[in-house]
This record gives C-alpha cells, sequence and structure tokens, in this order.
C-alpha cells in the first residue's frame, strides 16, 4: 500500500525542476539536461497512473517504456544538432544573436 | 506511512535533491554526474512502485546510453572543467525562471492531487511477465512502429553529424 501524493507530488516538483533547468541554462547540452528531467517526471506520472488504475493492459508502465525510447531517440537527434551548431558556429550559447557568428 | 512510503519518501528525496543539483550546479560536468544520480533514483521509485522492468529499462537506457551520450556532447562542445560562470544566464533571467518553474509544478500538483491523489492504492505483485505478454500481444504494433522510429533517429544522427560545414573546404575532400 501506498500513499498516492507522494509519488505525484515529486512528478510535479521535478517537472518545475526540469522547467527551471530549460529556461534558466544558456548552454543547449545542459537545457537538455531538465528536458529529461521533465520526460522523467511524465514516465513516474504514467507509473503512478498505472498504479492507481490497474488495467488488463499494463497501460501505465507500457507507455513508460515506450516514453523511455521515444526520449533516447530524442536525445540523440537533439545532440547530433547541438554538436552540428557547435562546429558551425564555435559556441552554443542558445541566447546568442544569430548575427554575431564570426 | 506505510513501509512503501518510506522507502518511496527517502528515495524520491534524493532524486529531487539531485534534480536541484543537476539543473543548478556551476561545474558544467558535474550537472550530467547529477542527472545521473536524479535518474537512478528514479529507477528506484520505479522499484518502489512494483514496476521492476521500467526500472531497469530506465537504468539501461538512461544512465548506460542518454547520460553517456549528455558527457560526449559536453566534451565535444568544450566544456569548461570546473567551476564556470561564462554560461550563466541573468540573476532576472534565473529568477523569472524560477517564479515560472514553482508556479508550473504547484499547478500540476495541485491538479493531481487533486484529481488522483487522495487514498491509498495497493500495488500488483512482480509484473514483467504480464508486461511480457501486453507488450507482446496488445502492443505488439506500437512496438514495431518505436523500433523504426528509433531507426529514424539512428539513421538522423548519422547523417546530421556528417553534414558539411564550410562548402569551400569540401570540394576536394568530396564524393573521392
Amino acid at each position: 500500500m501506498i500513499h498516492l501524493w507522494l509519488p505525484l507530488a515529486l512528478s510535479a516538483a521535478l517537472f518545475g525542476v526540469g522547467l527551471y533547468g530549460v529556461l534558466a541554462r544558456r548552454n543547449a547540452v545542459l537545457v537538455l539536461v531538465g528536458v529529461e528531467l521533465m520526460l522523467g517526471a511524465v514516465g513516474l506520472l504514467l507509473v503512478t497512473a498505472g498504479v492507481k488504475h490497474a488495467d488488463a493492459y499494463l497501460a501505465g508502465q507500457t507507455l513508460t517504456i515506450f516514453l523511455i525510447t521515444i526520449a533516447a531517440a530524442e536525445i540523440a537527434v537533439a545532440l547530433g544538432l547541438v554538436v552540428l551548431a557547435f562546429r558551425a558556429r564555435g559556441q552554443i550559447d542558445v541566447t546568442a544573436a544569430r548575427g554575431d557568428d564570426e | 506511512m506505510t513501509t512503501h512510503d518510506v522507502f518511496f519518501s527517502i528515495v524520491g528525496l534524493l532524486c529531487l535533491a539531485s534534480a536541484v543539483l543537476a539543473v543548478t550546479t556551476k561545474h558544467i560536468l558535474h550537472s550530467a554526474l547529477w542527472l545521473v544520480v536524479s535518474l537512478g533514483t528514479l529507477a528506484g521509485c520505479y522499484l518502489v512502485l512494483g514496476a521492476e522492468f521500467v526500472a531497469l529499462v530506465q537504468l539501461l537506457v538512461y544512465v548506460g546510453a542518454v547520460v553517456i551520450l549528455v558527457l560526449f556532447a559536453l566534451m565535444l562542445t568544450r566544456a569548461p572543467i570546473g567551476r564556470s560562470t561564462a554560461h550563466d544566464a541573468s540573476p532576472a533571467q534565473r529568477a523569472a525562471a524560477l517564479v515560472i518553474s514553482a508556479a508550473t509544478a504547484m499547478l500540476i500538483g495541485a491538479v493531481l492531487i487533486v484529481g488522483l491523489g487522495p487514498g491509498v492504492a495497493s500495488l500488483r505483485p512482480s509484473t514483467t511477465s504480464d508486461l511480457a505478454t501486453q507488450i507482446f500481444a496488445t502492443w505488439s504494433w506500437p512496438f514495431e512502429l518505436l523500433s523504426l522510429l528509433l531507426l529514424i533517429a539512428l539513421v538522423t544522427a548519422i547523417s546530421l553529424s556528417r553534414m558539411r560545414i564550410d562548402d569551400s573546404l569540401d570540394d576536394e575532400a568530396g564524393d573521392s
């Protein structure tokens, strides 16, 4: 037996922490760290919903596994883009204006 | 407080604390290493909730692959070792981000706890064999589509990394 507000509160707090990481970081790789935390929060919410509504298809856990797979695909493409942007511009500051490349 | 509550509180507090450190530390490489701790303890949360296969996948995919990718990207983009303030946002932006994220977290938390939270839930016994049955029976088409998506992402990442930046240099290196 578990009180469900504990994982729900952790999920909301993790999402907020990830949002802070996305909004307050200027290094593009560290922005992606925030995105990963937000995806982790969503996975925890899915598993918790699976505990609450025990269905025969185990949708919560299955969708969490799918979510982790999608997150892996996303991070591979995103890091490829970040490295490409670094090779093109010499820095990965997400607030840098486009005109000051050189 | 049940036993599950106690264990979940311990692991969850560890997870939250390391997540906060991952988004606030000034050492850029430490950020990725705190992300390892945070996602690893999140796998512990899945274990307490009775989703042991999800916990294993989380450990394998996140700690084993994603964080290694993040570390490689940090090295390839010449992240400074040690404390660095060159990539700090301004204090006003950080304060605004803090307000927005705290408000979002409270809103989501309030909605979720009111909607799903009241009462206790009993955990299922070991679900791995059920999960295997479901993935390869009910969810087999989404599973196949996901493998296609992973293949596309892999090919995309490879072709991105081979994309030419400077045309004048690549003319002689070309298609020989």
